[in-house]
């Protein structure tokens, strides 16, 4: 972050972005760069359209009834909401890690296993295996689970769940991930240690993750967006945001006075 | 904590009990006297719905239990049957006076003359003809001679030869050794003489008639003679009916059902086609027979009484039950499982078929043996596509007449003869069973699968 001579390579470029749901505006048009390698955090009050923003970047938007995106959004340069585009395609590059740990309720391996599967990422058992293991150890689960790989997933605690789903995306070679509030249901030794993965994650993923803490985001985040009831209100590295807002709604938000 | 607090609570209770109106320390809200009438009535409340529903359970429980009591009642009896056994000479002066023993001459030959005779020798000093054939009417005529019949068609080598067979009696003998024809009823308005009931004691006596578990209920066909009637043609009939309702229904439902509900566009038509599947759960059966009877039989000129044509139509009776539970079971499964696999990239059928479909298995299983149990017990619209022939074959194939267990269960409850009521009762008892079982096996599944989750 230090160094500004060179320009972080930009993951994302969004441009006036809206989302609707029926007749309901989301979102007001978010102008937003994000960038590759790094953690980017949405901070915002409930409701205020981080989750909905979240969806944009993997399409998940598209499987909302009623919900309609509009604008343009980038991906290494090329459209994502373009016709052609197949958004399973998508969703392969741009994982996501969801608020309730969901793993699937098949085996901690099968979970894991799935993604690459249905894309043919593997041609033999043994090759899998190495994946599994691959993705598990990422994930940092590989020593909790590897006597019981064959045990369900849903019988893992709330934090190993997460990490198994963590897992799951980092199985099929993604380029993003996406997490939305991933320690909401977690302890603190398992926010900890979820938080600390996140931190190795994101010397090889472009990370993006919504947060109700500030105390988060401030610790694992390279950027931070503050978002206000459907529009991006302040975009900036995160020190800067949490030492010196610009915008005194932000100012107001970070430090408590409007939640 | 609790255990330092748990003694402290129970007085105060018990004060509050004790006293009634004395509130203990001081008045507040809560404890105050209006509080407690309050309270009181709220409890009353309670206790009221409780008894009310207790008063529920009660009379559903009981009626049910007059139902089984009452079927299980009359029905117990048909489980047994009272049987003679007989030496029968084969003689061959009367089967085959020509001697040259063809099968079909021989089947032809008249073996009421051997039960005939072979009776006489059981009872002497029978000489009368009215005697004679009174003494013949204690057994089944029909079932004794075509026993026999079939035993020499099969081996025209027994003729000359006695054969020792155990026959059922008529239904009167079964019905007055059961206690069911009063022995005290003025002899005129009986149906058993005091002679032949003088015959009857005697045989039994000297253990000729003697009852026996009625495997003829089971393995029989429907017949004129109670006697001599079973189940096995309607228990096909209704197999058959079930399999070809099943083949078709439950593709058909399941299919629907997760066409609408995860990929059908949300529009008017689709509610249209959404509003219509519920109705038809809710059509009186009947109308599906007349359907039935118009467009199969009538329009596609598809045979009468045949299986095939009965599955088609309890196929639409059954299609809408299996279409909504298996709508109702997939809309169960948690979103954040379909969304977990879309958001790996698996496609939409991908995450129905690999995720959602076998969590909502149990519940679209649940749902269709249910489908099924209904189909079983349908009689109506069978009746319009005229499955009530008078079966005496088992059916072998989906096209031949058949009958179904409701509707023989239909078609004995018209007559009135105690035997026939026996039978009906009894039938009654084996559909119930199966339906029981049905039903059982399909909350088992359910728990199983569900604990597999
Ligand atoms: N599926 C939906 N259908 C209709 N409206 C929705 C839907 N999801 C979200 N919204 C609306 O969009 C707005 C933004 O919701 P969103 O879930 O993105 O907020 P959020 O910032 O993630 O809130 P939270 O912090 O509580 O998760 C809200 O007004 C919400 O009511
Ligand atoms: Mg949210």
């Amino acid at each position: 972050m230090s160094d500004k001579k060179a320009e972080p390579y930009i993951k994302f470029r969004c441009k006036d972005v809206r989302v609707h749901y029926g007749q309901n505006e989301a979102l007001h048009g978010i102008d937003i760069e994000i960038p590759d390698n790094g953690v980017t955090a949405f901070i915002g009050p409930s409701g205020c359209g981080k989750s909905t923003f979240l969806r944009v970047f993997n399409r998940m938007n598209d499987t909302i009834e009623g919900a309609r995106v509009s604008g343009s959004i980038l991906m290494d340069g090329e459209d994502i909401y373009d016709k052609n585009l197949d958004p399973v395609l998508l969703r392969a590059r741009v994982g996501m890690v969801f608020q309730k740990p969901n793993p699937f309720p098949k085996s901690i391996y099968d979970n894991v296993a799935y993604g690459p599967k249905i894309h043919g990422l593997t041609t033999s058992k043994a090759e899998m295996d190495h994946l599994v293991e691959k993705s598990l150890k990422r994930a940092g689960l590989w020593a909790e689970v590897k006597d019981r790989l064959k045990s369900p997933g849903t019988g893992l605690s709330g934090g190993q769940q997460q990490r198994l789903v963590i897992a799951r995306a980092i199985a099929v070679s993604p380029e993003v991930i996406l997490m939305d509030e991933p320690a909401s249901a977690l302890d603190p030794i398992a926010t900890a240690k979820l938080e600390a993965l996140i931190d190795e994650l994101k010397e090889r993923y472009c990370i993006v993750i919504v947060t109700h803490s500030m105390a988060q985001a401030a610790r694992i985040s390279d950027k931070t967006a503050f978002f206000h009831m459907g529009d991006l209100v302040e975009f900036g590295p995160t020190e800067m945001i949490f030492t010196n807002p610009g915008n005194s709604r932000t100012q107001d938000y970070i430090t408590g006075r409007t939640g | 904590m609790s255990q330092i607090e748990n003694p402290e609570t129970k007085s105060k209770k018990k004060k509050n009990r004790k006293s009634g109106k004395k509130p203990h320390k001081m008045t507040s809200l809560h404890n105050s006297e209006a509080a407690l009438l309050r309270l009181k009535k709220r409890r009353a409340k309670e206790g009221r719905f409780i008894l009310w529903g207790r008063l529920a359970i009660g009379f559903a429980v009981a009626s049910l239990m007059w139902l089984l009591f009452s079927l299980v009642g009359t029905g117990y009896t048909a489980f047994t049957q009272h049987f003679i056994t007989l030496d029968v000479k084969l003689e061959a002066s009367i089967l085959d006076p020509t001697d040259i023993r063809d099968p079909e001459k021989l089947r032809a030959a008249n073996y009421r003359r051997l039960i005939q005779t072979s009776m006489q020798a059981q009872i002497e000093g029978v000489t009368d003809r009215k005697e004679k054939r009174a003494l013949f009417n204690l057994v089944s005529a029909s079932g004794a001679t075509n026993y026999v019949r079939q035993k020499v068609y099969k081996n025209p080598n027994l003729v000359g030869q006695t054969l020792t067979v155990t026959v059922p009696t008529s239904d009167e003998v079964d019905q007055l050794l059961k206690g069911y024809i009063d022995r005290e009823t003025p002899e005129a308005r009986r149906k058993v003489s005091n002679q032949q009931i003088e015959w009857i004691d005697e045989l039994v006596d000297r253990g000729v008639i003697k009852p026996k578990f009625n495997t003829i209920f089971f393995t029989g066909t429907d017949s004129r003679d109670p006697e001599l009637a079973g189940i096995a043609s309607a228990v096909v009939g209704s197999l058959m009916l079930l399999s070809v309702a099943f083949i078709l229904a439950f593709p058909i439902g399941v299919g629907a059902a997760i066409y609408l509900d995860e990929f059908a566009p949300k529009n008017k038509w689709t509610d249209l086609i959404e509003i219509n599947i519920n109705n038809l759960a809710a059509v009186p059966s009947i109308v599906f027979g007349l359907l039935g009877l118009a467009v199969f039989l009538n329009f596609f000129g598809m045979p009468r009484s045949a299986p095939l044509v009965g599955g088609m139509v309890l196929a639409l009776r059954a299609f809408p039950t299996i279409t909504i539970a298996t709508r109702a079971a997939l809309r169960s499964v948690s979103p954040s499982i379909t969304n977990g696999a879309l958001s790996v990239g698996a496609s939409h059928v991908q995450a129905v078929f690999h995720h959602k479909l076998p969590l909502a298995a149990p519940g679209i299983l649940t749902g269709t043996i249910i489908g099924m149990a209904q189909v079983l017990g349908e009689t109506a619209p069978l009746l319009m596509i005229g499955m009530v022939a008078f079966v005496t074959e088992i059916p072998t194939s989906v096209m031949e007449p058949a009958s179904a267990l409701p509707v023989q269960i239909f078609l004995w409850s018209d007559s009135a003869e105690r035997a026939w009521s026996e039978r009906t009762s009894a039938a009654i008892i084996i559909l119930l069973l199966v339906l029981i079982t049905m039903n059982g096996f399909a909350i088992w599944l359910r728990n199983k699968l569900e604990k597999r989750r």
